[in-house]
């Protein structure tokens, strides 16, 4: 024991003439300085010991017990119930800082919507109206849409930017460093953001947006600087993938993929859909029939089609060979007499669907929205015979 | 006059010079959790130091008023944890119904802090240096408010750190340590504020 105390002064001697001994023994101890005695009484030191741990452990849990009861805050049971079906991801989407909040407030006020948790999806919404007898208003699946296309080799870069490597940075240094100053930045701030790992950042450095993990909680939409993610109807997947509002030449210098406003778009949809405003073409969603029309018609590729590859359209037997469909098709891909079965020519057809929507005997199959208008159709037939019963 | 000059030199002591994350290198384990963001930081700061002061109080009075008539000092470990363990519990249930709007903003730290070293440390220290009541709350206070500066300082560092150019490997928690060390480097400056 003498050595050994020997040994540590020694060293600590070495230690002496930069006069740092003072931390290497501190006065105050986490031992504590409990002086030794002479002798020890066993008996009662036991008897002393096991008489104080009971007797504190018992006051702790009568204390506890008691406040436990005269404290106890009643949990409505139902709250635990809708927390235990929200997505847990606290992304906020719903208004409420966290999901429990969420959940504590659908529960108490009747008038929050159960269906506000939108990563949890439709199933979590008919839960907790289940759970809390509301009912659940469907909201229509959204997505997070990219509205720029300009990649590295597909645009212009003003400058060569080598500061921290993210868009809310780069933003400050003149704008960031792309010509467009409506487009995308590339360095990752939605990847980063995304609380459910639905973006990864591609080769030419723009963002991928994954629609099987993306839950439209709109994080991204807020972190963007450049404003250059929308949230959007997922069924909507035609868009005009530009934000830049300069004018055409402008557009043509910085970027091979942007919208010039040439109104092309405007002037082949069957629907009026799309709309030239200040310098840019946005279609409007309410009238889109997503017939991708215009994505074909398009001179610079700035409207993106997101069915990719798009199916084409068939004609079943049960055409009775009016010939509407070969009037209404844009690309003159249906041929057919009068009465007899019609063909549509494969190499033409763009699956645009429009034969789909005007035949009136649902003849047409394999468009993307065939599915869709025979659903329709029956909901249709069926009400139309429930009001005629 | 003298009295209160010791009790200013304690809580200067507790809370720069011994500060118990840069010098003694306790409680890391909340200190990196919760120094995230300044608000977390700010919160868990007013709940720790209010946690601490109490059961300093506490302890002391049950080491000197029971454990030493009846001679189990040597049990003072055991019986502090249970005091903070007990003490964190009862005020969760009591802050649960009697202000909700201050638990939801404070009381999710309460659980954390009863795994905490420094709240250990400082009742063991109060009975090692055989400080009177008073002496005890000042340096419970003074290590509450040492503890705080350091979820400050680093919560403050680490939301800009989030921005920063960091390597790959460092970034994160490696960077944290890091930067730990060299504030700890820092507060040695202290060392020599108070001639003992």
């Amino acid at each position: 024991m003498f050595e050994v105390h020997r040994i540590v002064t020694d060293l600590l001697g070495l230690f002496q003439f930069a006069d740092i001994s003072q931390f290497l023994l501190p006065k105050v101890g986490v031992g504590a300085e409990i002086e030794a005695k002479e002798a020890i009484a066993m008996a009662p030191l036991i008897k002393y010991t096991l008489i104080f741990l009971a007797g504190m452990s018992t006051v702790f849990g009568f204390v506890l017990a008691f406040a436990a009861k005269k404290f106890a805050v009643k949990i409505d049971p139902r709250v635990e119930q809708v927390n235990d079906v929200l997505a847990h991801a606290h992304c906020g989407a719903c208004g409420y800082a966290g999901c429990e909040q969420y959940a504590e407030a659908v529960v108490k006020d009747p008038n929050v919507s159960p269906s506000l948790c939108i990563p949890a999806g439709e199933k979590a919404a008919l839960k907790v109206a289940e759970i809390t007898g509301k009912k659940a208003e469907l909201k229509e699946k959204e997505l997070a849409r990219l509205m720029c296309q300009g990649g590295l080799d597909k645009s212009q870069k003003k400058y060569a930017y080598e500061g921290v490597l993210d868009c809310r940075a780069a933003v400050l240094a003149g704008g960031g460093d792309k010509s467009c100053i409506y487009g995308c930045l590339g360095y990752g701030t939605c990847e980063r953001v995304c609380p459910f790992d639905a973006i990864k950042m591609g080769s030419d450095s723009l963002p991928i947006i994954d629609k099987d993990k993306c839950t439209a909680c709109r994080k991204c939409e807020a972190a963007c600087p450049k404003k250059v993610i929308e949230v959007l109807p997922a069924a909507k997947a035609v868009l005009v993938a530009c934000h830049s509002r300069d004018k055409g030449a402008d557009v043509r210098k910085f970027c091979k993929v942007g919208c010039i406003a040439c109104g092309m778009c405007v002037k082949v949809c069957p629907f009026d859909a799309p709309k030239i405003d200040k310098n840019l073409a946005r279609i409007d969603l309410d009238k889109c029939r997503v017939c991708g029309l215009c994505v074909t018609k398009c001179p610079t590729k700035a409207i993106e089609d997101f069915i990719e590859p798009r199916p084409k359209a068939l004609v079943l037997d049960n055409c009775i060979g009016c010939q509407i469909c070969a009037k209404a098709c844009p690309v003159d891909a249906i041929t057919g007499e009068n009465k007899k079965k019609h063909s549509v020519d494969q190499q033409k057809c763009i699956g645009c669907g429009i034969c789909a929507i005007k035949c009136p005997v649902q003849a047409i199959d394999g468009t993307f929205n065939a599915e869709q208008i025979r659903i329709a159709k029956q909901k249709a037939k069926k009400e139309k015979e429930a009001a005629a019963a | 006059m003298n009295e209160f000059v010791k009790l200013f030199e304690l809580i200067i002591s507790a809370s720069l010079v011994n500060n118990f994350v840069f010098t003694w290198f306790l409680g890391l384990c909340i200190f990196f959790g919760v120094s995230k963001k300044m608000e977390t930081a700010l919160g868990m700061s007013v709940t720790f130091t209010a946690v601490m002061m109490i059961s300093a109080a506490i302890s002391w009075v049950v080491y000197k008023f029971i454990m030493v008539p009846l001679n189990i000092e040597f049990l003072m470990i055991i019986v502090f944890i249970g005091i903070v363990a007990g003490l964190v519990q009862g005020s969760d249930t009591i802050m649960r119904k009697v202000a909700p709007a201050l638990y939801y903003k404070l009381g999710i730290y309460l659980a954390l802090i009863s795994t905490n070293c420094i709240i250990l440390a400082v009742p063991l220290m109060n009975v090692g240096n055989k400080y009177t009541f008073i002496e005890s709350l000042a340096f419970a206070f003074g290590s509450g408010v040492g503890f705080s500066l350091a979820l400050i300082i680093m919560a403050s560092i680490r939301e800009k750190l989030e921005l920063a150019d960091v390597p790959k490997h460092f970034k994160g928690l490696p960077m944290a340590f890091i930067v730990t060390g060299m504030i700890a480097l820092a507060f040695t400056g202290f060392a020599g504020l108070i001639k003992h």
